[in-house]
């Protein structure tokens, strides 16, 4: 199925959940935050939530700076 | 009065937050993770702001984290953002992320300036503080939308001293003096528009409770030596304000008797 992840499609296994999404892209799993269809899904939730067909999911972490660049736009 | 004497009796205040050192500093435009990590050993900060952004899909993202001092206070920023739903959900990631209800609110109104959207600011505020966000937000230095924003639930405010990373230093003294005498009891921190120490001591001399700050120590030709001056500039600024400074005359005052004189 496709999801659009980080503003990218991404064809994945269907049935995936966000926790297996997390490790087939092989991102470290601490200090990331999740959301799914623009609502925040919580570490803890990760296991339990299915994806579906064009769900749109965002992943973010942490860099330095403060200054606006629009790479979220 | 010695420095340790000053910590032990002076605070900043940050909700039900304490911290002995008033300098608040940021982790973008540095040369590299051994400038950034001298600077901020020299700095003597305890809080640091750090960015939220997408994580590369295509390359190990490594932890920028890991190249922070891990006893240092991490306050994520939404810098970046345009709207308040965008800060919002920013907010909310960072939360997630880092478990931490602090966030340090931006909302850009303009690319060029970088100037604050403070319609847009406010509205966001208002929704964090209610959901239970210790929400610092950065907006343009004018007494009544700071005490807006104190009004919606914001425990500290964040005025701009000139745009951001512009380093032209406190263009509107009057705004912050007048910011400190009407609201006596907030938490007044200046983000953004410092460019070396004696700017950080006469926001300090003005009555700021703290300075933000990140370009003028990065881009310092010596990022450690600058931070180390900012950290005694804003000391002294900060003994100068509660020291009380003497009124300013036109003329002479002598320091000596003017009698017993020998001619």
């Amino acid at each position: 199925m496709n999801l659009r992840i980080n503003g990218e499609d991404r064809e994945v296994a269907n049935n995936l959940s966000l926790k297996e999404l997390v490790t087939q892209l092989d991102l470290p799993p601490e200090r990331i935050a999740i959301e799914l269809n623009q609502n925040v899904v919580r570490r803890a939730d990760w296991p339990s939530t299915g994806l579906k067909e064009n769900d749109q999911v965002e992943i973010v972490h942490f860099v330095g700076g403060g200054e606006p660049v629009s790479s979220r736009q | 009065m010695s420095t340790a004497v000053l910590a032990k009796a002076d605070r900043l205040i940050i909700g039900d937050r304490t911290f002995v050192s008033r300098l608040i500093i940021g982790t973008g435009k540095y040369r590299s993770y051994d400038e950034m990590k001298a600077a901020h050993r020299a700095s003597g900060a305890e809080m640091v702001t750090v960015a939220v952004r997408r994580v590369p899909l295509d390359r190990s993202a490594e932890s920028f984290l890991d190249h922070l001092d891990p006893a240092m206070q991490l306050l994520p920023n939404t810098a970046g953002c345009y709207t308040a739903e965008e800060a919002i959900r920013t907010a909310r990631l960072a939360r997630e992320a880092l478990q931490t209800d602090l966030i340090k609110l931006e909302v850009i109104g303009d690319q060029t300036t970088l100037f604050p959207d403070n319609e847009q600011t406010l509205e966001a505020a208002a929704v964090l503080a209610k959901e239970g966000f210790t929400v610092l937000p950065y907006f343009t230095d004018d007494l009544i939308m700071a005490k807006k924003l104190l009004d919606v639930g914001c425990p500290a405010v964040m005025p701009l001293a000139a745009p951001i990373g512009s380093g032209l230093g406190i263009q509107n003294p009057a705004n912050l003096r007048i910011m400190r005498e009407q609201l006596p009891e907030a938490t007044i921190i200046v983000d953004a528009g410092v460019g070396t120490a004696s700017d950080a001591a006469i926001a300090m001399e003005l009555g700021a409770d703290a300075v933000l700050m990140n370009t003028a120590i990065a881009e310092a030709q010596d990022a450690a030596k600058m931070a180390q001056a900012m950290k005694l500039a804003i000391e002294a600024g900060r003994l100068a304000y509660l020291a009380g400074r003497m009124s300013k005359r036109l003329y002479a005052s002598a320091s000596s008797p003017h009698t017993g004189v020998a001619r």
